[in-house]
């Protein structure tokens, strides 16, 4: 049964492999996002540190939008998402492969560069790691609550704003914990109330929202 | 192959408020062929979709033995294959990876060699390590072609296999046809073209 789920991961990261300039204008995006603001907010280190939790999220946020257009509209156009409703797995189980594998290709690198980023805007190493728990916590969330949109704009012009419509506004819970757990351990406190709850949340939006993309992309395809 | 009927019973398909047709209804046995006929825009390309499972009729239902084709055991998918006007390929994949990992995705055990010697009887050997994009319009044709007959399904639905192929490979495909009938399969197919197939023919004309 983990045959066809392997084989959809396998193809999907070599597609990414051939294509490399898609996951680097993710991360490319994140970065300049987050360099810009210095520039415009002056050096001063202090602000700079009290700003840094929000700014990262904030651009981590934009950075898996800008990717989430392309998550399904590829497949979309060259018929093989068609064909994924007709192979025997549950449609369900193919998207959540997909959203892994789109987690993988932008998410994850998201991560993995944050902690340069974080330095720029003057964290300390405890809160560095506890943004990168963070991220790694609520990335996945931003590809399985983006999954949703993707799959419900596919095929109509301008998908890409209509997903940040869409979208956005049910960013907030993510955002609001994850740039809170660094706060958090800024002024003292424990980051451990708001990454349980941002665990929470991924567990949840892991098991309902494959179901609701999927129920979306069949709507679509109809 | 197979073992049971495919049905349609009193299927109607509506675009926008437009009515394509109604009341189609015809039963498939093992070893038999349709052919759906049409002018264009009369719904041959909707009613390949409802029968695949891809689309809802407005009214009606299309059976597989006794189950709606929705919910056969194991997924629509394990029973029919479907090549529609999209070829489904990846541009970037070259042909023998886009084969074998469509084969991985239907849950088989794709052999390399088997892929190869179907890519060479179509007239592509020499090209299976080209990425797709880089191919004609007639050899992605035959690429898709060439992954649908390497899956072992008792129902093909094909939507205008023959466009785009020349005069060699619509043979091979004919071959390819008449021996799926031998086997018990099944097999719906529309197009343009009058194709003299040895077997158990049908004729559906819509419009």
């Amino acid at each position: 049964m983990f045959r066809p789920l392997l084989a959809l991961l396998r193809r999907d990261l070599t597609l990414a492999l051939r294509r490399p300039q898609d996951a680097l204008t993710v991360v490319g995006f994140f970065v300049v996002v987050v360099a810009l603001f210095p520039l415009g907010i002056g050096p001063d280190p202090e602000f700079l540190r009290s700003l840094a939790p929000g700014v990262l999220w904030v651009a981590a946020l934009l950075a898996v939008m800008l990717s989430l257009e392309r998550l399904f509209s590829d497949d979309y156009r060259d018929g093989t998402l068609e064909q994924m409703l007709l192979v025997p797995e549950p449609l369900g189980l193919l998207v959540l492969t997909k959203i892994f594998a789109h987690w993988l290709i932008t998410g994850l690198p998201l991560v993995l560069i944050s902690p340069l980023l974080a330095v720029q805007l003057n964290l300390r190493p405890d809160e560095i790691l506890i943004l990168m728990a963070a991220l790694l916590l609520g990335t996945p969330i931003l590809s399985l609550i983006g999954a949703i949109g993707a799959a419900l704009t596919l095929g109509l012009r301008g998908g890409g704003v209509l997903i940040a419509l869409l979208i956005l506004p049910l960013y907030a819970p993510p955002l609001i914990l994850g740039a809170g757990a660094v706060d958090a351990v800024m002024h003292g406190a424990s980051a451990q109330a708001h990454l349980s709850l941002l665990g929470a949340m991924m567990v949840f939006a892991l098991f309902a929202t494959p179901w609701a993309t999927a129920a979306a992309v069949r709507i679509m395809l109809d | 192959m197979a073992d049971r009927e495919f049905r349609a019973v009193a299927l109607a398909a509506e675009r926008g408020d437009r009515r394509l047709f109604d009341d189609i209804d015809f039963t498939l046995s093992p070893g038999q062929l349709l052919q759906v006929s049409g002018r264009n825009g009369c719904g041959k390309t909707s009613l390949l979709r409802i029968l695949s499972g891809l689309s809802r009729p407005v009214a009606g239902q299309v059976y597989w033995g006794d189950e709606p084709i929705q919910s056969v055991d194991g997924g629509t998918g394990s029973c029919l294959g479907y090549l529609g006007h999209q070829n489904a390929l990846k541009e970037d994949l070259t042909a023998e990876e886009n084969i074998l990992i469509a084969g991985g995705l239907g849950g088989g055990r794709p052999d390399r060699e088997a892929v190869l010697a179907m890519l060479a009887s179509l007239g592509l050997a020499g090209y299976e390590d080209l990425p797709v994009r880089y191919l004609s319009q007639g050899q992605k044709r035959r690429v898709a072609l060439a992954r649908l007959l390497l899956q072992p399904r008792a129902l093909l639905i094909l939507d205008e296999p023959y466009a785009a192929l020349d005069v060699q490979v619509i043979d091979v495909l004919r071959s390819a046809i008449e021996a799926h009938l031998e086997r018990k399969g099944m097999i719906v197919i529309t197009t343009h073209q009058a194709v003299d197939i040895d077997g158990d023919c049908h004729k559906l004309q819509l419009g």
